[in-house]
């Protein structure tokens, strides 16, 4: 019979092997927003492990701050790389079209 | 008494976070195999809310253990909910997320997959969204 503790490492190895095809989707991916997508991926399953390893060492009061913060971080890196790529369209012939449309957003 | 209902919230727990490991399958498979950016989108976002939200609820029902020891209540209550907090964060983020790099792929003119000899009626508005 195993323990909670062994069940929660494994779970935390099954995590591990499940960013290998996002590690995958960053190398090979065929555009950049791929690559994005696949690194948002594999933040959003380090913060469900930042809570395992909490859990594991039992101090999960501490680890869930980090869980959180990170969830934050990831969040944030998202919406930067999407407002990037969304605002290097405008650089050719739409450029003109900046100062008419380009005040709505923030 | 007591250990029905420790037996109860660790196999509730282990099976929350079993169902949130085999979401997270789903995900991993759709980004592997999907053909085109908006579908492994599709794939990677929502398996990646659900399998995160039910791994991290599965945890804090296995936090309900913490009750057991009248010493420390209300770390084991702030404990619950922070990963409660956790949970509506993630909830809240990651189809935002996925809506702002899906808008962003559009944008940038990401051609969608179209299986040979169908006919594009996306090939207008693509172009000059």
């Amino acid at each position: 019979m195993i323990t909670f503790e062994q069940f929660a490492i494994g779970a935390g190895g099954a995590l591990f092997l499940l960013m290998l095809p996002a590690i995958y989707r960053i190398a090979v991916g065929p555009t950049a927003l791929d690559r994005i997508v696949a690194t948002n991926i594999i933040g959003t399953k380090t913060a469900v492990m930042l809570i395992i390893i909490g859990v594991v060492f039992e101090r999960v009061e501490m680890f869930v701050d980090f869980a959180l913060a990170y969830a934050l971080l990831n969040f944030t890196g998202s919406i930067a790389a999407s407002r990037f790529l969304h605002r290097t369209k405008d650089t050719g012939e739409a450029a003109a079209g900046i100062g008419a449309t380009g005040g709505s957003e923030p | 008494m007591t250990a029905i209902i420790a037996t109860i919230i660790t196999t509730a727990s282990v099976v929350l976070i079993l169902a949130g490991i085999f979401f997270f399958v789903g995900a991993a498979v759709g980004l592997l195999r999907f053909p085109d950016f908006y579908v492994r989108m599709h794939a990677a976002g929502k398996g990646d809310t659900l399998s995160s939200l039910l791994v991290i609820l599965g945890f804090a029902v296995y936090q309900l253990h913490g009750f057991d020891s009248f010493s420390q209540d209300w770390l084991t209550l702030l404990v619950i909910l922070k990963l409660l907090a956790v949970v509506v964060f993630i909830f809240l983020t990651s189809p935002t997320a996925t809506s702002a790099l899906m808008d962003a792929g559009w944008e940038d003119d990401v051609k969608p997959f179209i299986r040979e000899g169908r006919s594009n009626h996306l090939e207008d508005d693509c172009g000059n969204a």
